[in-house]
């Protein structure tokens, strides 16, 4: 587990489970925000543009911004919008290589 | 001010025109509308087609295959002039097929076509494996396709960027945010805007799209055309999943795939419902299932500028000599077209193309 | 297919209130919104936090459980975790839970969306490690989360709630550098007479400001030519404050320069907006009850004009009143008796606005942000694109959209919108609203195909029967 957060967490309020974000085991609250979550872990990008390739983190945490995009079980979701269960397989989406646009 | 050419609108088939003129060293102004205005040249399917069209017309798929040849010097022109990479692909394109009949039936339909052309339609037909080894991705469901290797893709918002980019740098005048309320002839052709302005020309052409039919008559035009709309789909970004485009889905160069399109008559309404988008995303799904988990990100709708017959018309008005009538709802397919070969058709040279099947005559 | 009287698009404030009022009627509420608990985001996750947080967070914050618990009646049917994504002829509701679509439609529709953190693009605005103040507070509102070594730059009383928050919290941010200058505050106090009966904000703005002074927090006023450097996330903000260059190194830097209404539903369905100068920021037309050009169509709380939790309270509740008297629940007479202490209490509220407004103007460096800062996150469309765009003819901000991409993300313009709005409209000397604004399609919210593909097998069942 990392351990280089910025964040900290001034309660402990769920019991923990286990999911994996880019093959890495994380222990989260469960039921919490993942994007959340996954900050307090100090995940840090959660993904990388289409465009350009840049990082990017969580912005707005409120559903707008679409910087917080993961990919769960295959499907592209927002991960401030995602709650936390076990078993979760987190991936950064997918970018095409050859993109030069 | 006064120009050789005036043209009133600033899509995709008037910028095409525009630059066709500039380069043969005539003095242009483009009239082109606001943001609002309905715009065919943002909401299309950036298709670079031949197969299916002119089925009862030969003379419009060999216009449709003078342009796509073209479209490669065309693109490349515009490139080197603004930096703008078209994104052109033509390396085919596909007709996917759900039933045997209705591939039987087509391939019936190309090879009359193709004796028409005398030979020149290349095209296979792909079976369902043969396919497959093109296209990884398709689903069990398509039975089949028709390769056609005249077909391609390119980058329409790409195109009218690059047009509008080099129509002004090679000294045209563009007049944006402009609503033309009428258009007299006394000599020289006088064009009036609703906020005042005037424009002189030696000669007017007309490529407004659905904005014809409210000028075209007060020009001596019939101007039969009707909106139809058409929904389009675009997802989220992938890696590269398809190889070459269909009427169904298609990968943009910036990595979505782009799902189109519906036909409907029902006027200037260019809402997008929620029936057409399912529609449009069951049958994607239908020939490619890996897109069932695939984000939609935008939708969009956009109005076919469409004759009674679907061709384009290319008419000089009769009452207004000098005056003339583009239309078509293929700009993207005939840009080059009309870049290279419209010129010497407005200018009458020994070079202009014969586009007489394209008058209003017809109707 | 769900049927109600009323469908109300979010469960905050406005939304809450007016759903507790319209059941109250007799009125059949269908509550949508995409969290899965109620409050929106200034009572994010009350029925939790409220519990654990509560003190930390303040008064203010645990006013909100009341609202909430104004859910628990018969008549209310409140949907969790429902993305709205489209609506059609102002009826047809569809949207998405569990990664499924679902529809309803409604005789009465209230858009109770709330606002969205003006976009503040600076240079590096876009590096992990940089976050809306706003974020920051919903992960100590709604996880307990507190960013270390932060620094919140902007301007607006929010920065100081949040900053009182950290302190409370035991993390007390490293600095405060606001962009507002004494200027602002000058010509802001023209207003305080009328902002006095907003007292109860003063002196709450006050006690915030005094415990950041007590916690020692440094504070840099009229702050400019902010930037952002790090590689691969956000190090070190740079700023100008009266005269000095300064440089703060920090892990979590919040921006924050006021809010605006999110009006992505409202522009999706053809209700008009207008520009409103002093906030900066489009706004949907509407009467006295939040009825907009769309007659069965309201909107209520900060998506109708920034006011607060308290003025979006009181606004729910009056669109609730005119929609149960449109559809004969109450009289005209009941409907105005009940009226007019929320007319009274309403206009209170916004009696500060002026003077917040004028105070804690938006950094200028951000509404027109320089050639090279990134406007459009998504795309990655600088300031300096839709300049150049604006030479190529663009006059609005869909051409610039077709041109530039900006706007076409996922985002669907969220971020980028205000701001290519303002930049159009200095390049091509016209006004904010004569430029316009996207036009907003559906998906509201980005949607699975397969999930949009199951409305195709339903219509083509429906149309079979």
């Amino acid at each position: 587990m990392k351990t280089d957060s910025e964040f900290c967490l001034i309660d402990e309020t769920s019991h923990r489970v286990t999911v994996r974000f880019e093959g890495q085991e994380l222990n989260l609250r469960e039921g919490e925000n993942l994007a959340a979550e996954l900050l307090a872990m100090g995940v840090a990008p959660f993904r990388r543009t289409p465009v350009s390739g840049a990082p990017r983190n969580p912005f707005c945490m409120m559903g707008a911004c679409f910087d917080c995009l993961v990919e769960i079980d295959g499907a592209t979701r927002q991960a401030c919008m995602v709650e936390v269960t076990e078993n979760m397989e987190i991936t950064m989406p997918s970018v095409n290589e050859n993109s030069d646009a | 001010m006064q120009s050789d050419y005036a043209i009133i609108g600033g899509g995709v088939v008037g910028l095409s025109v525009a630059w066709g003129l500039l380069k043969r060293g005539f003095t242009v102004t483009v009239i082109d509308g606001d943001d609002g205005s309905f715009r065919a040249s943002r909401g299309n399917f950036g298709l670079v087609w031949v197969q299916s069209k002119g089925m009862n017309q030969p003379r419009y798929a060999s216009w449709s295959q003078q342009s796509a040849e073209a479209w490669r010097g065309f693109s490349d022109e515009l490139t080197d002039n603004t930096g703008h990479d078209l994104g052109l692909e033509q390396k085919g394109g596909y007709d996917l097929h759900f039933s045997e009949e209705t591939l039987e039936a087509t391939v019936a339909k190309y090879e009359k076509l193709k004796i028409e052309l005398g030979g020149d339609y290349p095209y296979e037909v792909l079976g369902h494996n043969a396919l497959r080894k093109e296209e990884p991705e398709i689903g069990p469901k398509v039975v089949g396709a028709i390769l056609h290797h005249q077909d391609g893709h390119a980058n329409p918002l790409k195109l009218l960027k690059a047009l509008a980019d080099d129509v002004r740098r090679m000294g045209g005048t563009v007049l944006n945010g402009k609503h033309v309320k009428s258009v007299q002839r006394n000599g020289v052709f006088r064009i009036y805007c609703n906020d005042g302005t005037e424009i002189e020309a030696g000669k007017t052409v007309l490529s407004a799209g659905l904005g014809a039919t409210k000028l075209g008559p007060s020009m001596g035009f019939k101007a039969p055309i009707r909106p139809q709309r058409g929904q389009v789909l675009i997802t989220e970004k992938l890696p590269k999943i398809l190889n070459r485009p269909s009427l169904i889905a298609r990968q943009v160069d910036e990595g979505g795939i782009q799902i189109g399109a519906t036909n409907e008559e029902v006027g200037l309404d260019d809402r997008v419902t929620t029936h057409g988008m399912a529609k449009l995303a069951a049958e994607a799904i239908a020939a490619f299932p890996v897109l069932e988990k695939v984000q939609l990100v935008r939708s969009w709708s956009a109005l076919r500028i469409l004759s009674p017959d679907g061709l384009p018309i290319y008419q000089e008005s009769s009452e207004m000599l000098g005056a003339y009538l583009i239309t078509c709802h293929s700009g993207i397919t005939l840009a080059a077209a009309h870049a290279h070969l419209l010129p010497d058709w407005l200018e009458k040279t020994g070079q202009a193309p014969n586009l007489e099947v394209f008058s209003e005559d017809r109707f | 297919m769900h049927e109600a009287d009323l469908i109300i698009i979010g469960a905050g404030p406005a939304g809450m209130a007016a759903a507790h009022t319209a059941a109250g009627t007799g009125l059949s509420v269908l509550l949508l919104d995409e969290q899965q608990r109620a409050g929106g985001q200034i009572y994010r996750d009350i029925e939790r936090s409220s519990k654990t947080r509560g003190e930390l967070l303040g008064k203010d914050y645990i006013a909100g459980l009341d609202l909430a618990n104004g859910l628990n009646h018969k008549l209310i049917s409140h949907i969790r975790g429902a993305t709205v994504w489209q609506i059609e002829d102002a009826r047809l509701v569809t949207f998405t839970v569990n990664g499924k679509a679902t529809q309803a439609t409604g005789k009465r529709l209230l858009i109770a969306t709330g606002a969205l953190e003006r976009p503040m693009p600076v240079p590096g605005w876009t590096l992990p490690g940089v976050m809306t103040a706003g974020a920051a507070q919903i992960l100590l509102k709604q996880s307990g989360i507190v960013c270390q070594r932060a620094v919140l730059v902007g301007t607006g009383p929010l920065l100081y709630l949040i900053a009182a928050q950290m302190v409370r919290a035991g993390s007390p941010p490293l600095a405060l550098v606001e962009t507002q200058t004494y200027n602002n505050r000058a010509f802001a106090m023209r207003h305080v007479i009328g902002a006095l009966r907003g007292l109860r904000y003063f002196v709450k703005g006050l006690g915030l400001l005094a415990e950041i002074r007590r916690a020692g927090i440094k504070r840099y006023t009229g702050a400019a030519d902010i930037c952002i450097e790090g590689h691969n996330r956000a190090e070190t903000v740079h700023f100008t404050s009266r005269g000095r260059e300064h440089r703060i190194e920090a892990a979590n830097i919040l921006l924050h320069h006021g809010v605006v209404p999110n009006t992505q539903v409202t522009h999706s369905i053809g209700v008009i907006h207008y520009w409103n100068e002093q906030q900066r920021c489009f706004i949907p037309r509407r009467d006295d009850w939040g009825r907009t050009n769309l007659h069965d169509v309201f909107v209520a709380g900060d998506g109708s004009g920034i006011g607060g939790a308290k003025s979006a309270e009181l606004s729910g509740r009056l669109a609730a009143l005119e929609i149960a008297c449109d559809l004969d629940a109450i009289g005209n007479g009941d409907r105005d008796l009940q009226a007019t202490p929320l007319r009274t209490a309403l206009s209170g509220e916004m009696a500060v606005r002026p003077f917040i407004d004028r105070a804690y103007p938006p950094f200028e460096g951000s509404l027109l942000p320089a050639d090279s800062t990134i406007i459009c996150r998504c795309e990655e469309v600088t300031a300096g694109d839709i300049r150049r765009h604006a030479k190529l003819g663009c006059l609005g901000p869909n051409q610039t959209k077709a041109f530039s991409r900006s706007g076409m993300g996922p985002c669907q313009g969220r971020f980028c919108g205000l701001t290519v709005t303002e930049l159009l409209a200095q390049a091509n000397h016209s006004t904010q609203e004569e430029t316009g604004y996207y036009r907003i399609r559906p998906p509201l919210k980005p949607v699975s195909l397969g999930e949009l593909a199951t409305l195709a097998d339903t219509e083509t069942k429906e149309a079979a029967k």
